[in-house]
């Protein structure tokens, strides 16, 4: 915040630079990956780095238009049953005699317009949160998946279509090259655009955005709209990975997806944060899964860990912050949030 | 420098609990790159689960027997994404094989065809997946005897006459469903013609949904005269519903249910007897077929036989869904004679 | 200068509350059991645990916090608590509630303590801590259940038991929603919890101890998982490492529907009472009403939607009404 920006605007140095939150997360990157391959040695060869991302990336695909919400200072919890939905209705249409193609683009408009709805809740009823417009379609969305496919379960894709989850292009896995297209698409949408840049300002602060020009409404809707096409893209992965579909699959997707991004540094308070962080935080939790997966770690422990490394990088960054403003002194006027007060302390 | 100092520290202890915790978890055997014998792996269906736990205990009990190194794995989350994901890793372990207990019968195709293709023997254990997916599956009983027995159950308790429902797991189960649609066949049965079943209900294997759903039964059917509910969370419900409102005597309880958390209830005459079977018994099976397969002594397909330790002889059978299995045996009856033994083991 | 008010102006939440009798006589339309005491008995009880978190999740929220361990919390004291009973058979229901407080205090005074003074975000710490106290559970029972005969009577009536005709579980709901109300109200650090929400910045110029009240509510809300927990475990006289797993989701959605502002500083509790007790009615009538059961998710999700939408309608209804009076 102001902090930040004077920091900036000042000479540049090494430390400034390396300071910041997405070195660290590199740092622990490397850290993670030397730990695996302690571990096991099964771990370090060319078929873990470009073909068991396919595992944790079809879950990636809803980080990056996460990171938008929350840098809007919104959240989204509804983005496993827009999943669900988008997944259960085209495996449906193709049962019926849709062409997979078809069924495909089926798919990916269910999940915009799902997107589309929750954007236009929160932007018609302004007095709702966003918690609370996205908890109930949360649960709207995933109870119509049910009333669609009821006990059963959907799917005898044509072969072609396990080629999305599972095939490559070469070396590479189909999976990884849309991803990192999608990822380039969304760094450079949030920060080489306008729409970026108001973006961050809404984040920042709504109401001085619209003064400014921005239009609030329009940027939400956006996002919701993107937010919804990515849980499209997901389901479209997820499906295609797992041959068949259910109304009951990607649940518990949005907390994961909520600890990567705030794991990469974009603050729940909005209008901080960079796509590098969320990006480097995807491969951390993937690889940290993978490597002790590896040696067989007890479920129950590696949810010990992933915990653990979620705070202690978090106190890591803010060891750093705390700097000068320690005492609890109820006389002390004390701001670990901005930057120079005006009126000075109060004793 | 103080700060590098300590963002260095705080990294070098992330790794100093990672690793100790890490290696407590496994041990140290793990390390030591490829083991002195085979690998054999079983997932379960999630982590916390003293059935499972069992279960597994029994399948490591054969391995080892066997002189083989046993892989227990489970996912947090009864989800079908999980074991994929615990698949994989198994697979890049190299393992000799997976014995798997699906949380979805489809779901897990790809994944398993890929195990195959790396030269894995594949089967599944307790909870079916799709023929497709498996060499064979070992079943615990016979699904058709399961769902007979427990309306014959049903038709004891009631005395041939008045309403029954049915309180299952989540509406995805396939062990249940299949359970249930064998209940209902039978049900259509002229002995039967006085039950009515009335209502399935779905408690999720959630501890408060299955209260609300059983507690919702009373309310909605008066003349309620059996519940039956082939899971374990969900007869434990039932029976703690009907103790707490004092039906004993006028509303029965029968179905699957863990013995060490039906003991009360089976005491106080609220269930007068229920069913299940030995999940040790289960996953000790479980390993020697395992074995079997690898061995070569059986490919899965019908009347192939093979030994299985303290258990016996087995043969594969024709399965319900297209493919193949192995069966443990009839379903156990636990009632007010036995229940005291067994209430301790599982 | 006082000014007459009208009911809707001061019962800021009329709208949820109108929902709710559409809502029950709907219910009563369907199935004639739904407004019977035993039925409405039942209610209460299994919304009475529900009452309880919604409580401390109220005071988190109004700190422009959230608290999503609240699961893993329960299921934690829950299981400690039952371990205890399994290894002292006599010990007293009391020292049990006791013991499941002092867990959920460790847990919520050390979430606090992360939130307070390292300034971690409270999303961050207890999602975090959520993954934590999970395994913990897993751990501290080895993969066991307990189960009904290994728990005493005295502790399985805890729940079950009853003084002068009501059940204890809504005696002690009542019982904290009553000291809630007169804490928030009219004690002063009650009133700082709303400071510390509305203008941070402010609260801390003011003199109120900002670290101290959010430490406080952590604190409180860790109190009230842990009792919880024991009072979970000892109505459904089983516990489970997976118990509660996703809980914390429904306490959210009963605060936030009772009115209170996730940006912290604004709800009050007769918001909060309806709120917990919508969707203790959704929980109990959906099976209720002769629907098939791959219905009821749906249906909850469209009544949550329109029972939002409703209390906004209404509010700004009451807002232009407000206006026009003022018009001079």
């Amino acid at each position: 915040m102001i902090d930040r920006t004077i920091r900036i605007n000042k000479s540049w140095s090494w430390r400034s630079f390396f300071f910041q939150w997405e070195w660290l997360l590199v740092l622990i990157f490397i850290a993670v990956n030397v730990v695996n391959t302690t571990l096991s040695p099964y771990y370090l060869n060319v078929d873990t780095f470009l073909q068991m991302p396919m595992t944790f990336l079809d879950k990636a695909f809803l980080v990056l238009p996460m990171t938008m919400v929350i840098i809007l200072g919104n959240i989204d919890i509804s983005v496993g049953s827009t999943v669900a939905l988008s997944a259960v209705v085209m495996a449906v249409a193709y049962n019926a005699g849709l062409p997979m193609p078809l069924a495909v683009v089926l798919c990916l408009c269910v999940a915009t317009v799902c997107g589309l709805i929750n954007g236009l809740l929160m932007t018609r009823f302004k007095e709702l949160s966003a918690v609370i417009v996205t908890l109930a379609t949360m649960i709207i969305y995933r109870g119509i998946a049910y009333v669609i496919l009821l006990d059963q379960a959907s799917g005898k894709f044509p072969n072609w279509y396990s080629f999305l989850g599972w095939g490559s292009v070469g070396p590479v896995p189909l999976v990884v090259i849309v991803f990192a297209v999608c990822a380039v698409g969304f760094g450079l949408l949030l920060h080489k655009t306008s729409f970026g840049r108001r973006l961050y300002a809404m984040g920042n602060n709504a109401t001085a955005a619209r003064y400014s020009g921005v239009k609030n409404d329009s940027i939400i809707i956006v996002v919701s709209v993107l937010t919804g096409l990515m849980a499209g893209f997901t389901a479209l992965f997820l499906t295609s990975r797992m041959g068949s579909t259910r109304p009951n699959v990607a649940q518990g997707y949005e907390l994961d997806v909520i600890a990567m991004v705030v794991l990469g540094g974009v603050s729940t308070a909005g209008g901080k944060g960079r796509i590098a962080g969320p990006l480097l935080a995807i491969f951390i939790i993937g690889f940290l899964n993978y490597g002790l997966g590896l040696v067989n770690v007890q479920a129950q422990v590696l949810l010990i860990i992933v915990g653990l490394l979620l705070i202690v990088s978090v106190l890591i960054l803010n060891v750093r912050f705390r700097g000068k403003h320690r005492s609890l002194a109820p006389t002390t006027v004390k701001s670990d949030t901005a930057g120079e007060r005006p009126g000075g302390t109060v004793s | 420098m103080r700060k590098v100092f300590i963002k260095v520290a705080l990294i070098v202890a992330i790794m100093a609990v990672v690793l100790p915790v890490a290696l407590f978890a496994t041990g140290t055997s793990e390390k030591g790159g490829t083991a002195a014998g085979a690998k054999y792996a079983i997932v379960f269906k999630n982590t916390g689960n003293p059935y499972g736990d069992k279960q597994m205990g029994g399948f490591k009990a054969g391995i080892e027997e066997q002189g083989f190194q046993a892989i227990l794995q489970a996912p947090a989350q009864p989800t079908a994404e999980a074991q994929i994901q615990i698949i994989e890793s198994l697979i890049s372990q190299k393992v000799a094989s997976i014995c798997i207990v699906g949380n979805d019968f489809d779901a897990l195709q790809p994944v398993l065809l890929k195990a195959k293709q790396a030269g894995i023997k594949v089967f599944s254990l307790d909870s079916a997946v799709n023929p497709a997916s498996r060499l064979t599956h070992v079943n615990q009983a016979d699904s058709a005897k399961i769902g007979s027995t427990l309306v014959e159950a049903a038709y004891d308790m009631t005395g041939g006459a008045g309403d029954i429902a049915i309180l299952s797991a989540t509406s995805q189960a396939s062990n249940q469903n299949l359970w249930i649609d064998y209940m209902k066949k039978d049900l259509a049965d002229p002995k039967y013609k006085y039950l009515n079943l009335v209502k399935i209900a779905y408690g999720d294997d959630l501890r408060d949904k299955s209260v609300s759903e059983a507690e919702a039964l009373l309310q909605s059917y008066p003349n309620l005269k059996c519940i039956i509910a082939p899971t374990t969370v969900g007869i434990a419900a039932a029976g703690k519903v009907l103790t707490d409102k004092g039906l004993v005597g006028k509303v029965f309880l029968t179905g699957l249910g863990l013995p060490s958390e039906m003991a009360t209830y089976i005491e106080n005459g609220v269930c007068p007897y229920m069913f299940l079977w030995n999940p040790i018994d289960v996953g000790y099976l479980g390993a020697f077929t395992a074995t079997a397969l690898v061995k070569g002594t059986i490919t899965g397909a019908v009347g192939d036989k093979f030994h299985a330790g303290r258990l016996g002889e087995y043969t594969i059978t024709k399965a319900a869904d297209g493919g193949t299995e192995i069966l443990l045996g009839p379903p156990f009856k636990f009632d007010k004679t036995n229940i005291a033994d067994w209430k301790t083991v599982y | 200068m006082r000014r007459s008010s009208s009911f809707s102006e001061s019962f800021r939440e009329v709208g949820l509350l109108v929902f709710i009798v559409l809502l029950c006589v709907v219910f009563q339309l369907r199935n004639h059991n739904f407004l019977t005491i035993s039925n409405i008995r039942d209610m209460l009880a299994d919304t009475a645990i529900l009452g309880i978190l919604s409580v401390g999740m109220m005071m988190v929220i109004l700190t422009r916090g959230i608290d999503l361990s609240i699961g893993s919390t329960i299921a934690l004291s829950g299981m400690v608590s039952a371990l205890t009973v399994i290894a002292f058979p006599h010990i007293s229901p009391l020292l049990s509630l006791l013991e499941g407080m002092l867990v959920g205090l460790a847990a919520g005074a050390l979430i606090g303590l992360l939130v307070a003074r390292f300034n971690v975000l409270p999303i961050i710490a207890t999602l975090g801590f959520m993954n934590i106290i999970r395994g913990v559970t897993y751990l501290v029972s080895k993969g066991e259940w307990v189960s009904a005969y290994q728990m005493s009577d005295g502790f399985k009536s805890l729940a079950t038991g009853s003084f002068l005709g009501v059940g204890n579980l809504i005696i002690i709901a009542v019982v904290i929603f009553i000291a809630f109300y007169y804490f928030i109200n009219h004690m002063r650090v009650g009133r700082q919890i709303y400071a510390v929400g509305s203008n941070p910045e402010a609260a801390d110029i003011s003199g109120i101890p900002r670290r101290r009240v959010i430490w406080l509510v952590y604190a409180i809300m860790g109190i009230l998982a842990g009792l919880a927990g024991v009072l979970w475990v000892a109505k459904f006289a089983s516990a489970q490492g997976d118990t509660a797993t996703g809980y914390e989701l429904s306490v959210i959605a009963a605060a936030v529907l009772g009115g209170v502002s996730i940006s912290g500083g604004s709800g009050k509790v007769s918001g909060l009472i309806l709120g917990t007790i919508l969707l203790g009615i959704l929980n109990n009538a959906l099976p209720l009403i002769h629907i098939s059961p791959f219905w009821q998710q749906a249906i909850q999700g469209f009544v949550i939607l329109a029972a939002v939408l409703t209390n906004v309608v209404v509010k700004r209804n009451n807002q232009r009404i407000a206006l026009r009076r003022r018009a001079i």
